[in-house]
């Protein structure tokens, strides 16, 4: 089976985010108000052949372990299908 | 003679730059490919700055599988000296022969000046010449070197000396104003200043040169070492 992966990876919760900042001090000039908890990361999408779902998560997590993210400031969150 | 090896990936833009420091004080530097998969006969490795396979993914993050890198972790891990400068830096980092990442810098600027640092420890390759406690001015270039690691680690670092350079006047946000430290084996070293282009009165400043020099010694002294390999 071939499974299609989102991969989101953003920075840990402790880590301070200076685009996210950026982007949320900008708001209020636009005329958005009341939006907060702005974070930037990114989205990577691929595809894994697998044999089960469980599988196809478990190659993607050593993935992101090995490669993807850097655990020193980064958070993954992966979906499969 | 002291050879030094010179790291040249895909978008490294500083390698000549060291080459010719280097060269300057007397070393022999010569440019090591990131696809062969042996240093050979060198007695200390600088990784320059520059965009290593275009930044890609993270600053270091593909540079890091480059065949050269398991030669070069097995001379860190034999004890030879190893400098990663800006560029280089985050790649020893991503490799993990360096503790912490460097994020984007506070206040989200690319960051071309001249800045002072301070020499924190002269127990390193790249400070054993320094005098502690002395000032040096240089030349910085850079988006990603806000230097970050978690409580315990920069606890780590304090404890066992390890934080080599810090600056007088923290440009980027980085934790404890670091601007360079070293392993716990303490034979590598990662600096986001640019000590080769401190090295010339043309330059502005000759303050890298006693960086580059320590290294040169540290290399003299370590070949007889690592001579039997």
């Amino acid at each position: 089976m071939r499974y299609p992966v989102l991969v989101e990876v953003r920075l840990r919760p402790d880590v301070a985010d200076p685009q996210g900042a950026t982007i949320e001090r900008a708001l209020p000039a636009l005329g958005f108000t009341g939006i907060d908890g702005v974070r930037v990361g990114k989205a990577i999408r691929l595809t894994v052949e697998a044999v089960d779902e469980a599988s196809a998560r478990s190659e993607v997590e050593e993935l992101c372990r090995r490669f993807l993210a850097n655990p020193v400031i980064e958070d993954v969150e992966i979906k499969v299908g | 003679m002291t050879t030094v090896g010179v790291v040249l990936f895909p978008g490294s833009n500083c390698e000549h730059d060291v080459v010719e420091a280097v060269s300057a004080l007397g070393a022999d530097a010569r440019i090591l490919w990131h696809g062969d998969n042996r240093l050979g006969d060198v007695d200390a490795v600088i990784v320059p700055g520059g965009f290593a396979h275009g930044d890609y993914l993270r600053p270091g993050a593909i540079a890091r599988f480059s065949p050269i890198m398991t030669a070069l972790s097995e001379f860190a891990a034999m004890g030879g000296p190893v400098v990663g400068i800006c560029n280089g830096f985050q790649v020893l980092t991503e490799a993990g022969l360096l503790p912490g990442a460097l994020q984007k810098n506070r206040g989200l600027r690319f960051l071309c000046t001249t800045v002072e640092v301070c020499v924190e420890t002269t127990e390193s390759p790249l400070t054993s010449l320094a005098s502690p406690g002395a000032v040096l001015r240089l030349p910085i270039n850079h988006f990603e070197g806000n230097y970050t690691c978690d409580a315990a680690t920069l606890d780590q670092l304090r404890a066992d000396d390890r934080v080599v350079l810090r600056y007088l006047a923290n440009p980027n946000g980085s934790a404890d104003d670091i601007a360079a430290v070293c392993s716990a084996g303490r034979n590598v070293v990662g600096l986001m200043p640019h000590p080769e282009r401190a090295s010339d009165p043309l330059c502005g400043s000759e303050d890298g040169r006693v960086l580059l020099q320590s290294l040169l010694e540290t290399a003299r002294r370590s070949a007889a070492v690592t001579a039997g390999r």
